[in-house]
């Protein structure tokens, strides 16, 4: 039963964010909650002995069981990182699922996550528990919903290090409070492409948010994909947090749609060509690096969106974005491959997806 | 000025790039800029982020702060937590605490340093259950009060008087728990 939806998650790039089906979807890819927390009396895991550990493992192998009660729309399983092969742990984390830091150490580490993978939970990586849940579209308030609930059901096996001043307690104090980190990952070519973008990031770090890339702290923003996430995490209310960072995302929403109408009224051949040369390359390439092909997928995705292309659905999009990183080719191979096999790879992939 | 990618023609194409308060500029030639399909759109495709880590974050805020030896009286060692033996140095090199223990510890150094941070270092978000709740409805009662200062002060009085409700159908529910589940 296990060992089905766990080939099923490191083989297949579809999962419910993917699916595209949230409001705004066509600039909101997806939202995300995050949660930090610890348990109390045990310490972080940076200096947990190894069987402190597995026994956090096993507690939380029953909260899971409380998890699955409360009637998610998906069954969630836990796994124990150690006996996974890490080129799937690495297909993990190019699903967000867990962090780069989780596959590196997979000792005494493992993560929970639901068949849909809308909820997640990493075991011992920065924090004893880290509780995701991941949306399409900007809908953070049903994320944190469900976040909060999972949240719930494990309370009810583990007891959270909680202080009445400081709230959670997280191993780094930016993480403190709430432990909530919600973020929406955000495609702005047209802002990118009309000179804005600059001068909005600026302006969003002066209202408390943070932008990076695709994946996470210090990564390029391939593919015009950007996340804009709270960066305080104490002080507010987690409905604060949600209710001021979904503001802010709906306004860049209105910024990004008008400088997409302004690009196709005044640029409109432009903008054709343009995105017409990218189709172009995708469909007809025989290699393709991961950044060409994400900045070449960005304008397929605008030319979508404006109505200039018919196919393919931002659905498939989402998915060719996953299936086309590194390790997920690997292991659909079910080999190691060089990175020029790679590249031959993922141009065929992309190729069987888009019509000539 | 030659070009930053060849540099053998001379750069025409001039850019500037200010994110998240970093200045970044780009020097091109024509040749370049149509390379990196820059020209027609005058802009780069994609952004390189300051690699900055939390570690450097907080080592830079913490460089702010008096150093913990300077606030102790003379003689007396560096912050230690009791429990899991995590020095204050090893924290500010490795960003990490080593238990929920190290806040209480440590709590004369990592308030202020929480509210650097943050700009405050009051919770006032969701408490576990295991509190009873009571913690959670003095939560919402601070934010309903504040919500409710808002409402008045921007002249919105129907917003105002469904507050003040809430706030009094809450305070007697406190009441009432609080005589039925003990204290918190």
């Amino acid at each position: 039963m296990a060992q089905v939806a766990w080939n099923k998650l490191v083989s297949q790039p579809a999962s419910r964010w993917t699916a595209a089906d949230g409001p705004h979807a066509d600039v909101a890819l997806s939202s995300r909650i995050r949660l930090a927390r610890n348990v109390e009396g045990l310490p972080f895991p940076q200096r947990m002995t190894e069987a402190q550990a597995s026994a956090l493992i096993r507690q939380v192998e029953q909260g899971v069981r409380e998890i699955n009660l409360m009637g998610l729309s998906s069954k969630v399983e836990l796994y124990s990182l150690a006996d996974v092969p890490a080129l799937e742990r690495q297909v993990l984390v190019d699903k967000h699922l867990i962090s780069p830091q989780q596959a590196q150490a997979a000792s005494g580490r493992a993560v929970a996550v639901s068949e849909d993978e809308s909820v997640s939970i990493m075991v011992n990586e920065e924090d004893h528990l880290r509780i995701q849940s991941l949306a399409s579209g900007l809908q953070l308030d049903a994320a944190w919903r469900t976040a909060n609930l999972v949240d719930d059901a494990l309370e009810q096996r583990i007891t959270y290090a909680f202080d009445a001043q400081l709230g959670y307690l997280t191993a780094c104090p930016t993480n403190v409070g709430t432990g909530l980190r919600a973020s929406v990952m955000m495609h702005l070519p047209g802002l990118v492409l009309t000179q804005q973008a600059g001068q909005l990031f600026h302006t969003l770090s002066q209202v408390g948010l943070a932008v990076r890339g695709l994946y996470g702290e210090g990564t390029e923003a391939t593919g015009h994909i950007f996340q804009i996430s709270n960066q305080t995490t104490i002080g507010k209310t987690e409905e604060e947090i949600i209710e001021h960072l979904t503001g802010v995302v709906q306004r860049v929403i209105d910024a990004e749609k008008q400088a997409r109408d302004h690009l196709y009224q005044e640029m409109k051949v432009q903008l054709e060509d343009r995105i017409g040369r990218s189709y172009g390359i995708l469909a007809n390439a025989r290699i393709l690096s991961s950044e060409e092909a994400m900045k070449l997928l960005s304008d397929v995705r605008l030319g979508i969106a404006l109505g200039l292309l018919s196919q393919p659905t931002l659905r498939t999009l989402n998915e060719l974005m996953v299936a086309m990183q590194p390790a997920f080719l690997q292991k659909a191979a079910g080999k190691e491959l060089t990175p020029l096999e790679r590249d031959v790879r993922r141009a065929a992939l992309i190729r069987s997806h888009l019509r000539v | 000025m030659q070009c930053e990618n060849c540099g053998q023609r001379p750069a025409t194409i001039h850019q500037q790039l200010i994110i998240n308060g970093q200045k970044r500029e780009s020097h091109l030639c024509e040749v370049c800029a149509r390379e990196k399909g820059q020209l027609s759109w005058a802009m780069s495709p994609h952004f390189s982020f300051p690699n900055l880590s939390i570690q450097q974050l907080l080592a830079s805020l913490l460089g702010q702060e008096p150093a913990p030896g300077q606030l102790l009286p003379r003689g007396s060692e560096e912050p230690r937590c009791s429990k899991c033996g995590t020095t204050y140095s090893q924290f500010s090199e490795s960003g990490w605490l080593g238990c929920a223990h190290c806040y209480t510890e440590m709590q004369p150094y990592l308030v202020p340093l929480i509210r650097r941070i943050h700009g405050t270092a009051n919770h006032t978000g969701k408490a576990p259950l295991r509190t009873g709740g009571v913690l959670r409805k003095q939560r919402d009662l601070e934010s309903l009060r504040r919500q409710l200062q808002e409402a008045v002060k921007a002249e919105r009085y129907e917003e105002a008087a469904r507050l003040r409700d809430a706030i009094r159908a809450l305070e007697g529910g406190q009441q009432a728990g609080g005589g039925a589940g003990g204290m918190e």
